[in-house]
């Protein structure tokens, strides 16, 4: 597919053609601007391509109609960098929130978020508001959230480039235990040192294009 | 629990920026208020219309040097007309007894006039009072004709007044209408705005366009509906002020004004003032929040 913005005098992505199995862990790596975050916000049917297929869960996701989109969006979760937190509400709330705005009821989630608030180690923290809680531990709390509805995929968009090199492998192997219940994982970085721990599979942009697709690659 | 989340955001939308929140009612109310105003006139003005056209009379007034012939033939002509509905001849004693009445307090007056000084004329009351343009033309020219009067002219004229004041109202409402209209726009933008993160989230998560976009479209809805019932409160208030108040006098030319008709403005006040709302919060929304 190509995704060419507005304005722009060359292709943010220039014939790219990616297929990632139901279940595997990727990385996306390559220097800032290289393309990397057009393909979260496609696959978050945010932006379309301009040429070629966007297809999520077998489902075409090209033209799908916008009022379409909120119910894909609860098969996808998402971790940002920036955590994107509601700074007013408590761990449990924040989790219970993207609960609670889909349609669930407060006794689902009463049962759910302590459950996944356990499984990314915030446990006996529920009550805790963000500012209450180091970086790590917020990225936790946005994991959980963006995990809570069970999601077939998780999206991450440099979710450790707020973090130091010790907190972002914890929340690595979070994402890796996260990946092991069966979720693909999609996570945008430039952090090598991460990217050669993991030893998963690899795919480099270059100025929108893909210059290496690797199994278990490193950083390089 | 969706329904009591979407209502307590709602209030507190509304606390939040509550300055903002009573401007936007007041202009609300102000511009529903005319808008009741005008439909109650408009209503007026057609009752009005069928009191008085009813009443309302063609008088053909002889020359004084006037046949006897012409005076049959023009009575017979009358008669078979199908325009008219009733013609009444009136004699110069008749004539000058209606006069007499009319000038009672005008003593000096009825000396000097005399019987013979006054036409006799032809009252018509026609079917329908607003063709009274055919009956001019059609014995303007008849022999011994004088004038042909029209009392409907002068309540055209009366009417003409009524109507400029009704529409006055309306072009107020709806001036006042666009500036509650822009009034809503912003609140809705302050209020998206101081829930930017929350929207952010609900997008992401996959929350429903109409949760989202609910508690700020309701936001706008409940302060129309406050703003239409300040309107009909301050329509009553009218209605007390003016017609059973200060301004009795004008209770002989205007026909009262019903209590139900003024209730009836309400459900017309209030859908406006919501629907307006909504859609101007909807549209809002659809810039803003682009969900």
């Amino acid at each position: 597919m190509t995704k060419t913005y507005p304005k722009a005098s060359r292709p943010s992505l220039d014939n790219v053609s990616v297929s990632i199995e139901k279940g595997e862990f990727v990385f996306f790596i390559g220097p800032s601007g290289s393309g990397k975050s057009t393909i979260i916000k496609m696959l978050l049917h945010e932006v379309a391509p301009n040429k070629g297929r966007v297809v999520v869960n077998g489902k075409d996701v090209t033209s799908m109609r916008s009022w379409k989109r909120p119910h894909f969006r609860r098969s996808i979760g998402c971790v940002f960098q920036d955590f994107r937190l509601l700074p007013n509400r408590t761990a449990y709330e924040n989790v219970a929130f993207a609960l609670e705005v889909i349609g669930k009821t407060k006794a689902v989630a009463r049962r759910v978020v302590p459950e996944v608030l356990e499984l990314v180690g915030l446990g006996g923290k529920e009550h805790r508001y963000p500012h209450e809680l180091s970086g790590g531990e917020q990225q936790r709390v946005a994991v959980a959230r963006a995990f809570v509805n069970r999601p077939l995929i998780l999206l991450a968009d440099e979710p450790t480039g707020n973090l130091d090199p010790d907190t972002s492998i914890e929340i690595m192997r979070l994402l890796d235990r996260i990946n092991r219940t069966g979720t693909t994982v999609v996570m945008v970085t430039h952090d090598s040192n991460i990217v050669n721990q993991m030893r998963r599979r690899v795919v480099e942009i270059e100025s929108g294009r893909i210059v290496r697709d690797q199994a278990r690659g490193v950083y390089g | 629990m969706r329904i009591k989340y979407v209502l307590s955001e709602v209030l507190v939308g509304l606390w939040r920026n509550v300055t903002m929140t009573v401007a936007m009612i007041i202009t609300m109310a102000v511009s529903l208020t005319m808008l009741g105003a005008s439909g109650l006139m408009y209503k007026q003005v057609g009752d009005m219309k069928d009191l008085y056209y009813k009443n309302v009379e063609v008088s053909i007034f002889l020359k004084t040097d006037v046949t006897e012939q012409q005076r049959t033939d023009l009575d017979a002509k009358l008669k078979g007309d199908p325009l008219v509905k009733e013609v009444l001849y009136v004699n110069k004693d008749e004539a000058y007894k209606t006069f007499k009445e009319m000038y009672q307090d005008a003593p000096d007056l009825v000396n000097v006039v005399k019987p013979d000084l006054l036409p006799e004329s032809f009252r018509l009351k026609l079917v329908n009072p607003e063709q009274y343009k055919n009956i001019y033309d059609q014995y303007q020219g008849t022999e011994g004709v004088d004038v042909i009067v029209d009392q409907s002219r002068l309540l055209d004229k009366i009417f003409n007044v009524l109507t400029a004041i009704q529409n006055i109202a309306l072009a107020a409402a709806v001036v006042m209408a666009i500036a509650a209209l822009l009034l809503v726009a912003n609140t809705i933008q302050v209020a998206a705005y101081s829930k930017r993160r929350e929207v952010a989230v609900m997008k992401l998560v996959g929350a429903s366009n109409w949760f989202i976009q609910a508690p700020f479209v309701l936001e706008a809805v409940v302060a129309g509906l406050i703003g239409s019932l300040l309107g009909l409160i301050a329509l009553i208030g009218a209605k007390q002020l003016l017609f059973s108040g200060s301004l009795k006098a004008l209770e002989g030319l205007l026909s009262p004004i019903q209590w139900s008709d003024i209730f009836l403005m309400f459900p017309l006040m209030a859908g406006v003032g919501g629907l307006i709302s909504a859609a101007t919060a909807w549209v809002t929304l659809r810039f803003y929040l682009r969900v």
